[in-house]
């Protein structure tokens, strides 16, 4: 059968709709000329400045610190959801399923505005704490959706071929049912991470005045115009993004080649 | 290991996440729906007693324009996003797998990267002094003081790009299980290529539409990020007025009430995908 030449053609221009702005952002990133309007040759100086800036590495390292301690929570929990959403039947089933679910599909706002209210009424101080509760929540039902669709492909035969030859449940559970999992366990750890890190609209609504992260730090350079060097952070962050997908990419065809 | 109820290991294992969600996102829902009923107090924070006030005040026609505006760019946003995302779903599942992995690869990467870096990747495109705005000038489609920032179509066009990426994976992930035979099948029996597309594509890949629609239209109503960063004050979408509410006035009922009308507009969405869900417990991941 001829092979119909338009969707090739859509797919293209969708590429190049997706590529093009990026392209121009690390080309902007380079370029000497302070509003990128023409190309005045090409200049290290914008990462420079970057990092010189205290403000922009202290935001960094608080979203390294708010993104590895709501993933940890968030693996906890989430392992814990997705293996009583496994085993569980009915009423309990539809319930926690629900529930791990919805947080997921919720639009972000929606998130932040009903935490901030909580925090506000329970008289939380708005800060890393809040923060941290916040991020963990959502990352929490990533992590059991993850875990559970691990778990699907999960012989359990072995676990009762375990206990059976003598184990404890714990035994079978620590030595049988985890070592599979933790491929599953890991790629939700590194999605809640990643989510977590990039989150702006939930970490506005939660953070206090004294904690803020890079997504917090790079929307009011948006907003209040810091143009070569936003650029700069960006192009940063691209490359960041990309290396991590290649990587989790390679690692996940990795394990589907046994 | 076949049971009918729940042993006590099952609830042991749910409840720590049970007890974690109830209290970081049921009890925060259900208390953002009270505080709409509360009066506010001067500063920033709620009285004691009920009232409707906030409703009040949310009863204008400004405010009709504005969900008229939220429902009508998400659905136009959905609809964008679909049209493209079909035929490349088919274009990607037909190819050889080698470059498939490659030309997916270009369409997870996207996917995954910051929201505020895609809009910002727009604000210096379109920029007064931009590259784009210059071959619009030059190719005499835009006047040389046009604005092409701050207003709704830009929004549109932003918010398309940024969910574009979330519309085209679940319908591929729905393509790339279609059996193309059946295609080959009704070539042979006359059908055009176009024929052959929506009577039997289309429809094979229906379920990952209705993912992709879950995908884009259920954020697309709570969008607040892009309107906030390219759009203007004709393009305010009700996200805009919950952290206007929020954060410029402080008034903590009338965000609440706002919110609510969000969640009353997200709500049949998401029990549908919802629905869906769980028959299908494999989705995307």
């Amino acid at each position: 059968m001829k092979q119909e030449r338009w969707p090739g053609l859509i797919f293209a221009g969708v590429l190049l709709f997706f590529y093009v702005p990026m392209v121009v952002v690390v080309a902007n990133s380079f370029n000497a000329s302070r509003f990128g309007t023409r190309w005045q040759g090409f200049t290290f100086d914008w990462y420079a400045k970057l990092f010189a800036d205290r403000g922009i590495w202290d935001a960094f390292v608080n979203t390294l610190i708010v993104g590895g301690a709501a993933s940890l929570a968030a693996v906890v929990l989430g392992t814990l959801s997705a293996l009583c959403l496994h085993r569980a039947r009915g009423f309990l089933l539809r319930f926690k399923f629900g529930l791990v679910y919805l947080p997921l599909a919720v639009p972000d706002i929606l998130m932040g505005i009903s935490l901030l209210l909580m925090f506000v009424m329970v008289r939380v101080e708005l800060g890393f704490t809040t923060i941290i509760l916040a991020h963990g929540c959502f990352c929490t039902s990533y992590v059991a959706m993850v875990v559970l669709a691990r778990l699907q492909d999960f012989d359990f035969s072995t676990m009762e071929a375990a206990r059976d030859l003598g184990a404890s449940p714990v035994q079978a559970g620590l030595r049988v049912l985890f070592p599979q999992l933790a491929p599953g366990i890991f790629s939700g750890a590194l999605l809640a991470f990643s989510l977590s890190v990039d989150d702006y609209v939930i970490t506005f609504f939660v953070a206090g005045p004294g904690a803020t992260t890079l997504p917090l730090r790079v929307y009011s350079m948006i907003k209040h115009g810091a143009p070569p060097l936003i650029n700069a952070l960006s192009t940063l962050i691209l490359a960041a993004t990309f290396l991590l997908v290649g990587l989790a990419l390679r690692f996940r065809n990795k394990e589907h080649t046994p | 290991m076949k049971r009918r109820g729940n042993d006590v290991t099952t609830w042991l294992l749910g409840l720590p996440g049970l007890l974690w969600l109830l209290a970081l996102f049921v009890v925060p829902t259900l208390l953002v729906v009270l505080i709409a009923f509360k009066p506010s107090d001067l500063y920033g924070g709620t009285q004691a007693g009920w009232t409707v006030a906030a409703w009040g005040k949310l009863w204008s026609p400004g405010f009709g324009r504005i969900l008229l505006r939220t429902l009508g760019l998400a659905l136009l946003t959905t609809l964008l996003c679909l049209v493209p995302s079909v035929p490349c779903a088919y274009f990607l599942a037909r190819q050889p797998p080698q470059r498939r992995n490659l030309w997916l690869l270009l369409v997870i990467l996207p996917f995954w990267t910051s929201l505020l870096v895609r809009v910002l990747a727009w604000k210096v495109l379109l920029h007064p002094e931009g590259f784009f705005k210059k071959v619009l000038v030059w190719l005499y489609l835009v006047d040389a003081n046009a604005v092409l920032l701050y207003n709704t179509p830009t929004v549109l066009l932003v918010q398309v790009y940024a969910f574009l990426p979330f519309a085209l994976l679940p319908i591929y992930a729905a393509a790339e299980k279609v059996d193309f035979t059946l295609m080959e099948a009704a070539r042979d029996l006359g059908a055009g290529p176009a024929a052959a597309f929506f009577r039997i594509f289309v429809p094979a890949v229906a379920g990952g539409i209705w993912g992709a629609v879950a995908m884009v239209f259920i954020p697309a109503l709570g969008s607040y990020v892009i309107p906030d960063l390219v759009g203007g004050p004709s393009s305010e979408l009700i996200g805009n007025k919950i952290a206007q509410r929020t954060f410029t006035d402080r008034n903590l009922p009338l965000a609440a009430a706002l919110a609510t009308c969000l969640m009353l507009a997200v709500l049949p969405p998401m029990l549908l995908a919802l629905g869906r869900r769980r028959g299908n417990r494999e989705g995307l991941y």
